[in-house]
């Protein structure tokens, strides 16, 4: 499916646009790991929460969940919310 | 046989020589990590000109830059966004590339059900001695401790004080802790034993391992904390910075957040130096320098921490002291800086010294500018304005 990439990302995927699998959100945040090491830990953390300034849309819904399902046609959207100056 | 017939006021002659050819090799490379990234200061063998490089990670919180003293070009760099988790940058060039660590500093996941702590930032990085080729130690905020033994590459939790119940309840919560995050810093491997280790925590108190880090003890005795609270209790100790003397490893000293002490060993009693600075200008502040050579020689940097404590020079007049007999009396040294309306500071990491003699020292302000001297604080100079807050400021020696 298709994952879009903030800018604060794109110096590992170097594109704004990536391709990646799974079954759930974060089957497809451990396969754009494996494309992209290092990517994962930047957005979440060791206790699998999203980090603070991260924020994650579906289909245009923000989702908090990592265990949410996915199917391969959805749009997944990675944003990097405000976080002060 | 051959033998050498040089007279010794020759062979002498060529030592003399030879070790003049190696001081003016000597390179110093100081070390900037700001709130907005990092930059290199390579300087020139009189250190009077610097050539810079930078920045490196534009954007990126660097908390602490360090080179490996046992290879001379491996450089660590503790980074994170505004956005994004922290990381651990590697360098095996000086800085000419950079690639990120496979595995950075983590807690260990915590059982369903459970919250589980999250490094916030890598605060502190601290190579261990030459007899541990690639180990080295980082301090996070929140309070964790790591280790490495692959130069950098991955990081486990070290010991077992991240989860240990009573190391926790001394660390706090985060509401305990320093303004931007309570902090493990201090990392100290003692030269002559890798397996006898320091740290300190903000708030926490100083803590000493003698087994490796199996375990480690409090080392409070001597210590002040905020009126009212109890001494012997960890969590209301609040050590700021913490060096061993490399001429006398059974020394320390350590600026607290209430007051300057030294430490010497094999005692566990610290002893308030602080009390013999100028009343006027106190002993609070955050860095603390030690000489390289003479384990009486050290420096400080006071702030104001009176009343709402405005972490700022006192009365705007920034100085750094030294004292030359282990803190029985402290002279201000303040030549070549604003003798007004200077409201800035120097945060914990963010002054040092380097090896050469005399001694040079270094310091990066909360407002941007590097200072250095090359006198050991006779007389001071600006090589750099503008640079974001400076959070660590690091002098490494190339050859």
């Amino acid at each position: 499916m298709k994952v879009l990439i903030p800018s604060s990302l794109r110096s590992y995927t170097e594109k704004s646009e990536a391709q990646a699998s799974g079954a759930t959100l974060a089957a497809v945040l451990t396969n754009l790991d494996r494309q992209y090491p290092g990517i994962r830990f930047r957005m979440i953390d060791e206790q699998d929460r999203i980090r603070r300034h991260i924020r994650i849309f579906v289909n245009g819904e923000q989702v908090r969940d990592l265990s949410q399902p996915l199917t391969a046609t959805d749009e997944v959207v990675i944003v990097q919310a405000l976080s002060g100056g | 046989m051959a033998r050498n017939i040089r007279k010794p006021a020759v062979r002498k002659q060529e030592s003399t020589d030879r070790a003049k050819r190696a001081a003016r090799k000597r390179r110093v490379l100081v070390l900037v990590a700001t709130r907005k990234g990092a930059w290199l200061y390579h300087g020139d063998a009189a250190r009077k000109t610097w050539r810079v490089d930078g920045p490196h990670f534009l954007g990126h919180v660097i908390s602490h830059l360090v080179l490996d003293p046992r290879d001379g070009r491996t450089l660590l760099a503790a980074a994170k966004t505004g956005h994004l988790g922290p990381t651990v940058f590697r360098s095996t060039d000086l800085g000419r590339s950079w690639k990120e660590a496979a595995r950075p500093p983590a807690f260990a996941k915590a059982p369903d059900g459970q919250p589980g702590r999250a490094v916030d930032h890598t605060f502190w990085l601290t190579p261990a001695p030459a007899a541990e080729p690639g180990v080295w130690y980082a301090g996070t905020s929140p309070q964790g401790l790591f280790r490495s033994e692959d130069g950098g590459v991955t990081w486990e939790p070290f010991s077992s004080i991240n989860d240990d119940p009573q190391y926790r309840k001394w660390m706090g919560t985060v509401q305990d802790g320093t303004p931007d995050g309570p902090k493990l810093h201090s990392i100290i491997v003692d030269p002559r034993d890798p397996a006898h280790l320091y740290f300190a925590m903000s708030g926490g108190g100083v803590h000493e391992s003698v087994d490796g880090g199996r375990t480690f003890e409090p080392i409070l005795k001597g210590l002040e904390v905020v009126e009212g609270f109890d001494k012997t209790e960890p969590t209301f100790h609040d050590p700021h910075c913490i060096r061993l003397c490399p001429s006398n490893p059974d020394r320390l000293y350590q600026q607290n957040h209430c007051g300057i002490y030294r430490l010497d060993r094999p005692s566990d009693a610290w002893v308030r130096i602080g009390k013999n600075m100028p009343k006027r200008v106190g002993d609070i502040g955050f860095p603390m320098v030690v000489h390289p050579r003479d384990a009486d020689t050290v420096w400080v940097f006071p702030m104001d921490g009176t009343s709402v404590w405005p972490r700022t020079s006192p009365e705007g007049m920034p100085a750094a002291y030294a004292t030359r007999n282990g803190g029985k009396t402290w002279q201000r040294l303040d030549a070549g800086l604003p003798g007004s309306q200077a409201w800035w500071t120097v945060k914990r990491q963010a002054m040092t010294a380097d090896a050469l003699d005399p001694v040079g020292l270094y310091f990066g302000t909360t407002s941007g500018e590097l200072w250095m001297s090359r006198d050991e604080g006779r007389q001071w100079a600006c090589i750099e304005r503008h640079l974001p807050e400076i959070y660590a400021v690091e002098a490494a020696e190339l050859t």
